[in-house]
């Protein structure tokens, strides 16, 4: 096995929002190796890019706060470096892509020049050899005519020419951990397959670990080892891609894998819905957050809540029923 | 099948472009749509799929005549409506609606659901305002909420709740076809399928024409009777669903269906990949647009446009290839 990089434990974020605070991320817990891919899914309002953010440090504090909660990255707790060292690791250890890469990239610099100004930041170079390095990082992108396209600006760009400069920044000091939240959700399919084949490509070059923020099962069964699933603030589901694909056992999965059409299936069945909306973050149930949507809820997933355990090797679930999920094995769905 | 309710025959619409402010001068045209035919069959759902700028949005404008075309016909009912004048496709528009993608921007925010609901039976004279007060209630309950949120106002509903809105809004008229526009892209998986199941049902019970618009290939799977690949204002390949996804004819449809990722965390294969961006809308590649990115193009590709031909059971691709 490899080593482990980066373990989050029990993490909470919270935003000021009137008298309640919203509990946006409430008790996280994960870890991922080097090397690894770990995808974070869940709807909207779930709380996957605030846990990106919040091992980033980049809450805007107020309205937001990390409450509780550790985030030991190489050995360090993140949560207790004061901003300047906070800031080392930013962009060097630790970088992040986003979902639109216009409005991540600044429209008044022209893309090289973004690429070198963190290679600058970060690594003792002179301005000219770090333009020189942001050349080479748009070629391992594959942008054609780096040299010219450097110094063009992001309008220049195409949406997937973007997310490749984004990429090329983002690796420019070869991290150890890359973000990717909904990297190419704004992209169109033929473009999304470019870049997700980049960035398995790019990976298995630099070893690094990426937690791959997304809502599309598809991208998660292509390019995660682990996952993640996320539901108001929690993390309900936890194990390998496989294990999740073949053996989900929580019933907010099941739910959410029956409701996205699946290319594959050959006769038109009507869609599995998870009947109702997700909770208020101000306003949560005393129980199981899902209790009200779930079609299985029993008095105890009203009363109390379930916690996050080990079911099965390495497959943790916050589920009441897990085990009786777990015994009768592909009878309920 | 039904008969034929919708008919477009060349549809073309060319946005022109100008250059300069005070002497500004036309430098060229986006083909957005270029001669694009197919028709409608009453009661079916018939998919409209592409990339972005491939010209599928604005071919559902123009069949609600929101933009006018710069040529062909597009023959509904048995009316050609682009020879329409203003008031009488006005009233045409009683019988063809359409429902938007973002929830969020296509209501009002001012007005209440109710006067949203409302506001084409207002506009159309239709009823007292009892009756009206009535059909709404009624319309609400149709696409699954209540007359108590008939009085709020758009902010206090959840994206999935506004696009029930939406299509109430829609179905207030009790149209023929409707044309929908990236209904459900966005919204949540969960939501998602909780829409597209109120449109299906709506469709049986209203016996309903679907013009739909969509960039979700497994959507359009769920949803579609006959599915149109479009590529740079033009449709490439137009068949079956069952057709379209087992046995894609044209290059450009196969990488569409090949880029999908596959719910499927045993199949780790690399994909074969497209390589290169859509080409721009204002200066097309020559001869067949998809030339350039295709790796079975020939010499002929880049001279001659391929024209749609049939290759059985109403399964068009337009190819040399084939």
């Amino acid at each position: 096995m490899s080593n482990e990089l980066l373990r989050v434990t029990d993490l909470r974020t919270y935003f000021a929002a009137g008298p309640d605070p919203a509990k946006a991320v409430d008790g996280v817990t994960f870890s991922l190796n080097e090397g690894e891919t770990l995808g974070i899914v869940g709807e909207s309002g779930s709380g996957k890019s605030v846990t990106a953010m919040s091992i980033m440090r980049l809450i805007p504090n107020p309205p937001g706060k990390i409450v509780s909660g550790e985030i030991i990255f190489s050995g360090k707790n993140l949560l207790q470096l004061s901003e300047a060292a906070m800031r080392r690791i930013r962009g060097n250890e630790i970088s992040m892509i986003f979902q639109d890469p216009m409005t991540a990239l600044n429209p008044s610099f022209t893309i090289g020049n973004q690429i070198a100004e963190v290679i600058e930041l970060h690594q003792k170079m002179t301005s000219k050899e770090a333009g020189k390095v942001a050349v080479e990082m748009l070629k391992m992108v594959g942008i054609p005519e780096a040299e010219e396209r450097a110094k063009q600006y992001p309008h220049q760009f195409s949406g997937g020419m973007r997310q490749r400069a984004m990429i090329a920044m983002a690796l420019s000091c070869k991290p150890k951990l890359l973000i990717a939240d909904e990297p190419t959700t704004a992209l169109d399919v033929t473009v999304q397959a470019q870049i997700l084949n980049l960035m398995k490509k790019l990976q298995k070059e630099l070893n690094t670990s990426i937690i791959m923020i997304t809502h599309d099962l598809g991208v998660v069964a292509e390019t995660c080892d682990y996952v993640a699933v996320m539901y108001a603030g929690r993390c309900v589901e936890y194990s390998d891609t496989v294990t999740l694909f073949d053996n989900p056992l929580h019933p907010y999965t099941w739910g959410l894998l029956a409701s996205q059409p699946n290319l594959d299936s050959k006769e038109k069945q009507k869609l599995k819905t998870i009947k109702g909306n997700p909770p208020d973050l101000r306003n949560l149930p005393l129980g199981c957050n899902f209790a009200e949507r779930c079609p299985h809820a029993q008095h105890i997933c009203f009363e109390k809540e379930p916690q996050l355990s080990e079911i099965e090797n390495n497959h943790l679930t916050a589920c009441h029923f897990s085990k009786e999920w777990l015994s009768s094995r592909g009878e309920v769905s | 099948m039904g008969p034929v309710i919708l008919e477009i025959e060349n549809l073309k619409k060319y946005f022109p472009v100008n250059k300069g402010i005070i002497f500004s001068k036309n430098v060229g045209m986006v083909k957005a749509v270029d001669g694009v035919s197919l028709s409608v069959f009453k009661g079916e759902t018939f998919g409209l799929v592409g990339e972005s700028g491939c010209g599928k949005s604005t071919t559902g404008r123009l069949i609600l005549q929101l933009l006018k075309p710069t040529g062909g016909s597009i023959i509904f009912d048995g009316q050609d409506l682009t020879k329409l004048s203003r008031e009488e496709m006005r009233q045409k528009r009683m019988e063809i609606q359409m429902i938007f993608q973002d929830p969020f921007a296509s209501l009002n925010p001012r007005r209440t659901v109710r006067e949203i609901v409302a506001e084409p039976l207002v506009i159309h004279n239709i009823g007292t305002s009892q009756e009206r007060y009535k059909k709404v209630t009624e319309l609400l309950e149709i696409v699954g909420l209540t007359s108590a949120h008939a009085e709020r106002y758009p902010h206090e509903f959840s994206g999935g709740q506004r696009q029930r809105i939406g299509i109430a809004r829609a179905l207030a008229l009790q149209p023929k076809l409707i044309v929908c526009d990236e209904p459900v892209s966005a919204l949540d998986v969960s939501i998602q399928a909780q829409i597209i199941n109120l449109l299906e049902e709506l469709q049986q019970e209203f016996s309903l024409t679907f013009l739909f618009i969509s960039h979700d290939l497994s959507v359009v799977k769920h949803i579609c009777d006959r599915v149109a690949v479009m590529y740079l204002g033009r449709i490439v390949e137009l068949a079956k669903y069952a057709d379209l996804f087992d046995n894609p004819i044209h290059p450009y449809t196969k990488a569409l269906l090949g880029s999908i990722p596959i719910r499927n965390p045993r199949l780790k294969k690399e994909r074969e990949v497209l390589e290169g961006d859509v080409p721009s809308p204002l200066n097309p590649p020559s001869g067949c647009h998809f030339h350039t990115r295709c790796k079975y193009a020939q010499g002929i590709c880049k001279t001659d446009s391929p024209v749609l031909k049939d290759y059985g059971n109403g399964h068009l691709a337009a190819c040399h290839l084939y």
